[in-house]
């Protein structure tokens, strides 16, 4: 019963929740172009990407304080019920998510800001925090789709691309560890891409929990405290 | 667990030809309050009315299938008996002109001939208008015609008509929708308080009112019955497209 599906007039509600939904989307595509952009100022050193990634930050808080009061809006005045009120706290706990996402890229960002001048560039290869960031940020598009496509088998197809970031951030201690044996003078840079890599385990984190938001409103299933395992299946 | 208080299995109600009711089946337990919901012209109205055989009131209706109240067949019934044990109130307030608000609340008696003492008339007033929050508003004015009070009071002095002949069973035929949102409040307050003692249909176009006050909720559409269930789910997560389509607001 997907809120696309609709072949009667759409009622004000449903011009409302469109709306609300193309607002998220928009605030879905920043929130991409920041951690895209985090991911170049690290990979380029590029402070001052950084810095505008920085700045953007703000819009993102804003995006998700409007957000949250259109919401608000119209569970008061509107009283939705079922697909539509499941929406709505879908869409609640999605903007938290994405925000949290925005806050990550910002970190990073702010991580590049203070790179020592002899930031070693192969503490990135070593530690993979490039297919870190492109694994996450395709999570972080593929879920985008999932919610503005309606589609619950992509959303489910989320959960399994989290086992890669996982993977690289338990071995990143380890990695980080005999590096720092070896060139102790570059601690510092090393202790910075440690952070940098538990923060894009996050954004798997994330993109797993606006998933299970996707698939609770579409199907009315909740996922959240269950095994991976049976997330990933429609039976579940 | 126990057995459901009114049972509908395969009932169907016409007017002439016109096939009202399509096999309903429906079990309605004691002391839940339930909703009946459904676009106009749905067949909710012809259901509670076949509850207590008002339906056959109108030339050529007629009904088939089973209709019980505790295991008894209601078109088996004596329907003046019945409708002591099933009580109505309308959409709009109706007690009787003529009458005081005594009278109106004891009518049901005078009417089927049942003789009372003054001291059991007296209990039964003032237990009955107790029961629908109308007593400290009209005790000293007992007297007074039942039309002399306001809508609300009125429509609340029908309630105490009701269940002075103490029912099974309440049916309430959109019983709020004339009334200003205050009554509305203190009748849906009352309706709560009352599921301890009775059961409550009430016909309802306002979901929200559903929403607040029912316990279980049935939605009919074109004559079905499409789908009973907990409010809770039909408010959140309706089996049916129809149900689900009805509750946002796309048709109805």
């Amino acid at each position: 019963m997907a809120l696309s599906n609709w072949k009667q007039k759409l009622t004000p509600l449903d011009n409302e929740i469109q709306q609300l939904k193309s607002e998220m989307i928009n605030m879905w595509e920043m929130v991409l172009s920041q951690l895209r952009k985090a991911e170049e100022a690290l990979i380029k050193k590029d402070k001052d990407l950084a810095h505008e990634v920085v700045s953007t930050e703000k819009r993102v808080n804003a995006f998700e304080l409007k957000i949250d009061r259109d919401c608000e809006d119209i569970l008061a005045l509107f009283a939705p019920v079922a697909i539509d009120l499941r929406f709505l706290l879908a869409v609640l706990k999605i903007n938290m998510n994405l925000e949290r996402t925005g806050d990550i890229a910002e970190g990073i960002a702010k991580f590049v800001i203070d790179l020592p001048e002899d930031f070693d560039s192969q503490l990135l290869e070593i530690t993979r925090v490039s297919e870190m960031f492109k694994q996450g940020n395709e999570m972080i598009a593929e879920v985008m789709d999932a919610f503005e496509k309606e589609d619950t088998g992509l959303a489910r197809k989320i959960f399994k691309k989290d086992d890669l970031l996982d993977q690289i951030n338990a071995e990143a201690a380890n990695v980080i560890a005999r590096y720092i044996e070896k060139n102790p003078s570059k601690t510092a840079s090393a202790l910075y891409i440690l952070s940098s890599i538990r923060k894009l385990e996050r954004v798997g984190d994330q993109a797993k929990n606006m998933a299970e938001e996707i698939i609770f409103y579409s199907e009315a299933k909740v996922l959240k405290h269950k095994p991976k395992s049976r997330k990933s299946s429609p039976e579940d | 667990m126990e057995s459901p208080i009114l049972k509908a299995t395969n009932f169907n109600a016409f007017f002439g030809k016109n096939h009202i009711l399509k096999n309903i089946n429906l079990e309605v337990h004691k002391n839940n309050v339930w909703a009946i919901m459904g676009p106009s012209g749905c067949g909710k109205t012809t259901f509670i009315r076949c509850v207590n055989r008002m339906h056959e009131l109108v030339p050529d209706a007629t009904v088939n299938g089973s209709l019980k109240l505790k295991g008894e067949e209601i078109y088996d019934m004596n329907p003046v008996v019945l409708r002591r044990k099933v009580g109505m109130v309308f959409q709009r307030p109706n007690p009787f002109p003529t009458m005081s608000i005594y009278d109106n609340v004891i009518a049901g008696y005078n009417l089927n001939g049942i003789k009372l003492s003054r001291m059991e008339k007296d209990d039964i007033v003032e237990t009955s208008l107790k029961q629908a929050a109308l007593w400290m508003e009209v005790r000293s004015t007992l007297h007074k015609k039942g039309t002399f009070l306001s809508g609300g009071q009125q429509q609340r002095l029908c309630i105490a008509r009701a269940l002075a002949m103490n029912p099974e069973i309440l049916l309430l035929d959109e019983a709020t929708s004339a009334l200003d949102p205050i009554s509305t409040s203190m009748i849906e307050d009352l309706i709560q308080q009352l599921k301890s003692e009775y059961t409550i249909l009430m016909v309802t176009h306002n979901m929200q009112q559903a929403a607040r006050v029912s316990d279980k909720t049935a939605f009919f559409y074109l004559g079905e019955l499409i789908e009973a269930a907990n409010t809770k789910t039909i408010f959140t997560n309706p089996k049916h497209e129809k149900t689900q389509e009805y509750i946002t607001g796309h048709f109805g």
